[in-house]
């Protein structure tokens, strides 16, 4: 019995192949969390499989759909070169590499470039999008299939130090946040063909947070959650309908994260809600957990907040009361990582931290220098740990 | 079994080629040439995209010829196509057709980003091309191949150890650079080298203006209200440098400001005073040559509008978020003769130190970002081209 549903898994996870993918920004479910995936912790040199060029910078994460490896570039002395490439997951060889000229204003602050939000995917086609609010889509083997200007089309919404929302894909809608101070907006995207199935107005201010997932339950349809300094708008990813709005104001850089059913929102420190049919109830505020760059992570109910100078805090996720704290060494900008019940956290430096969370303390279980610039979060699949940097894309697995 | 594979393979991809007519090619570049905005005919632009890809070599050319004319939407779906029709050549482990690829790089009446395109992949399989094509790049139309043949002879220049060699070569490299980064560099070594640089004139930076205000900006709502110089008849006409108007602080009248600054940089801040929540209005009359569509690319930190002859071509409410050379760029169509230019430049009450800017700086250049300069300006007769010497 036991090696029937052994090999039933393996034969529904090859089937379906989304378990092992790491499809947008923040993993398949916006959380940061690697569900069933188990990373080497004994980081050393010997780990990093492969090592790809890249032909731009980036600040955008990988993702990873079945055996392939994609992330986004941009170079040129404006910046408006915009790149898209596939890697082979188990070679570390370019597949393909396509280029893009931005459509939209391409300037942003020295830290950041135009590849800063991450891809995205449905499975068959991955889906590009830029600081100039270009978003291109393309089928795995890099066909365009559509290419929105939304940079061109709506020439107010930039912003001067640059944009980083990463969209998510929520069904067959590509949620997209394009917030500034002179224009903002969220539009659903529709997948196929590339037009907008809706648009909503937005606060007109700076806001470099992402869109996050709150899953389908029961009866209840998955909604995308929108942040921004006015707070968390819940909407419904195929219409663009407001389903409920929490308006205590929320921070306009680290980005929401969902858990156990529970939404964790950069307001006031860290403020966390529990949705409910059209509306939410408040559970707990603890301003002493206040993420900086990075977004929240939570595992085994515990809340974990990484500031910029590297203090990693951990709350209870239930009362979000105050467990410990560690300080790493670096700055951060990058949203660490959870697998196998450990966190994975990469500084601006280029460390890689592999930190072991327990009870009342966490502690540094290895490090590993990879010596560039990275300001991206990582993505997770098949047991292996994919980040980039400006030059390099890395692969941190095992040895086979 | 393998063997026969590829075989048949190779042979499906023969037929399919085949297949593909002339007038496919046409129709298909014609129809990415056309793909709208929004998402907007996507269907048959995918088909065409096929279509192009299946056609493989004989499309090359088609595909890179259709860029000229296309906007940058429809030059994303063309050069789509000839990357994956470049794919399939490299794949096939056949070569691209160098010769014709080196006349249609080197024909200047084709799209300069297409002619970019075809470089690009030559060069993989032609690395000598670079050597043989970019010198004659300075005063392309495109601002790459400007870079690079501007590149080649900084080089050069900063290799030779005497004056009267390296400043030939950093003045001719001068004429057609047209980024921040090598005109600074170039400026820098022919400065040392005893040299005059006139950088404000290379760039086109409008370094006249007359000014008027402070108005009142509090709480950001002056940027939205038609004060007085906007809404004038002279908007679109020569200014009446002898209106008064009422301003923030009382009575306000034009009055001229000159920028001394290399990069054209006019601080209100500096030069005037920074009225914390004001706004001031600045015009210059700009004097074309003829009827041309130019860019204005202007800097500043601040919320701005922008009329050129009595038209409202730009606005932006941002408010320090960063500031550079080129910040925005807004393209316009200038009339023979005069043109009124208009620009309202606000500042919040922001207390921050890095929200104290309240400047701006304005220049007129053709699209590699080469400077375009008037027969006359209201104070300025900058029309001799390029570095002083």
């Amino acid at each position: 019995m036991r090696i029937s549903i052994t090999v039933l898994s393996v034969v529904l996870m090859c089937a379906d192949g989304f378990a092992s993918d790491w499809r947008q920004f923040r993993g398949n479910d916006a959380n940061s969390v690697a569900v069933g995936e188990s990373l080497p912790t004994e980081l050393s040199g010997d780990m990093i499989a492969w090592k790809a060029s890249l032909p731009g910078r980036g600040l955008s994460g990988p993702i990873i759909i079945g055996n392939r490896v994609f992330v986004s570039a941009s170079s040129g002395y404006t910046q408006d070169r915009l790149h898209v490439i596939c890697v082979d997951a188990v070679s570390g060889k370019q597949s393909w590499e396509r280029q893009f000229i931005a459509t939209g204003r391409t300037m942003t602050h020295d830290k950041m470039c135009n590849a800063t939000p991450t891809m995205a995917s449905d499975g068959e086609h991955v889906f590009a999008f830029f600081s100039s609010n270009d978003l291109v889509c393309l089928d795995l083997d890099g066909r365009i299939q559509w290419f929105r200007g939304l940079g061109s089309e709506f020439p107010n919404a930039s912003n001067s130090l640059g944009m980083s929302s990463s969209p998510i894909v929520i069904g067959s809608t590509i949620v997209v946040q394009v917030e500034s101070d002179a224009e903002a907006f969220a539009c659903g995207i529709d997948a196929v063909s590339g037009e907008t199935k809706w648009q909503i107005e937005r606060p007109r201010a700076a806001n470099w947070t992402s869109p996050s997932l709150l899953p389908a339950t029961g009866d209840h349809p998955a909604l995308a959650l929108l942040q921004s300094s006015k707070g968390l708008t819940a909407v419904d990813p195929e219409t663009g309908t407001i389903v409920w709005n929490f308006d205590k104001g929320a921070s306009t850089i680290p980005s929401s994260t969902v858990h156990a059913g529970a939404i964790l929102i950069p307001s006031n420190g860290l403020t966390a809600i529990r949705p409910g049919a059209g509306s939410f109830e408040e559970l707990w505020n603890a301003s002493g957990l206040s993420p900086g760059t990075s977004s929240p992570v939570v595992i085994e109910g515990t809340a974990f907040v990484l500031n910029s100078a590297g203090v990693i805090s951990a709350g209870d996720a239930k009362t979000g009361e105050r467990k410990w704290h560690l300080r790493l060494r670096g700055d951060f900008s990058s949203t660490p990582i959870a697998a196998g019940g450990y966190l994975y956290l990469v500084s601006e430096s280029g460390t890689v931290f592999v930190v072991r969370p327990e009870a009342d303390k966490g502690t540094i279980v290895s490090e590993l220098d990879l010596a560039e610039t990275i300001l991206c979060s990582p993505g997770v699949a098949d047991g292996a740990l994919y980040v980039r940097s400006d030059r390099h894309l890395f692969k941190l697995a095992k040895q086979p | 079994m393998i063997l026969r594979r590829l075989i048949f393979g190779v042979i499906l991809t023969c037929v399919a080629t085949a297949s593909v007519q002339a007038d496919d090619i046409t129709s298909a570049v014609k129809t990415l040439q056309s793909v709208e905005p929004g998402g907007k005919g996507t269907s048959a632009a995918r088909e065409a995209a096929e279509v192009l890809s299946t056609a493989g070599d004989k499309a090359l050319l088609p595909v890179l010829q259709g860029f000229e004319g296309a906007d940058l939407l429809a030059a994303n779906w063309l050069r789509n196509s000839f990357e994956q029709i470049v794919d399939g050549i490299r794949d096939s482990g056949r070569k691209l057709p160098a010769a014709e690829l080196e006349a249609f790089i080197r024909d200047q009446k084709q799209s300069a980003v297409a002619r970019r395109l075809a470089y690009e992949s030559l060069k993989i399989q032609t690395p000598e091309i670079e050597a043989r094509l970019i010198p004659d790049c300075l005063l392309d139309a495109s601002p790459e191949f400007r870079r690079d043949a501007v590149a080649m002879l900084i080089a050069q220049a900063s290799a030779a150890t005497e004056a009267s060699v390296s400043t030939p070569l950093y003045r001719k490299a001068m004429q057609g650079a047209v980024h921040e980064d090598q005109v600074k560099t170039i400026a820098e070594a022919l400065r040392k080298n005893g040299e005059e640089v006139d950088i404000r004139k290379h760039f086109g930076f409008i370094s006249q203006w007359y000014v008027a205000g402070p108005f009142d900006n509090k709480d950001e709502k002056g940027f939205a209200v038609p004060y007085a110089p906007e809404t004038e008849a002279s908007i679109s006409k020569g200014a009446d440098f002898a209106a008064e108007y009422d301003g923030q602080l009382g009575k306000v009248q034009w009055q001229p400001l000159a920028s001394e600054d290399d990069y054209g940089v006019i601080d209100i801040a500096k030069q005037l005073e920074n009225h914390k929540g004001s706004l001031m209005y600045a015009r210059t009359t700009w004097t074309s040559r003829g009827d041309q569509q130019v860019q204005i690319r202007l800097g500043t930190p601040n919320s701005w509008k922008l009329w050129v002859n009595g038209t409202l071509v730009f606005e932006r409410e941002e408010y320090h978020r960063s500031s550079q050379m080129d910040q925005y760029s807004v393209p316009v169509t200038l009339k023979a003769g005069e043109n009124f230019l208009l620009l309202k430049v606000c500042q919040n009450e922001m207390t921050q130190d890095w929200a104290q800017r309240y400047q701006f700086q304005v220049r007129i250049c053709d699209g590699t970002g080469s400077a375009v300069l008037p027969l006359t300006s209201t104070a300025s007769n900058d029309s001799q081209p390029g570095v002083s010497r």
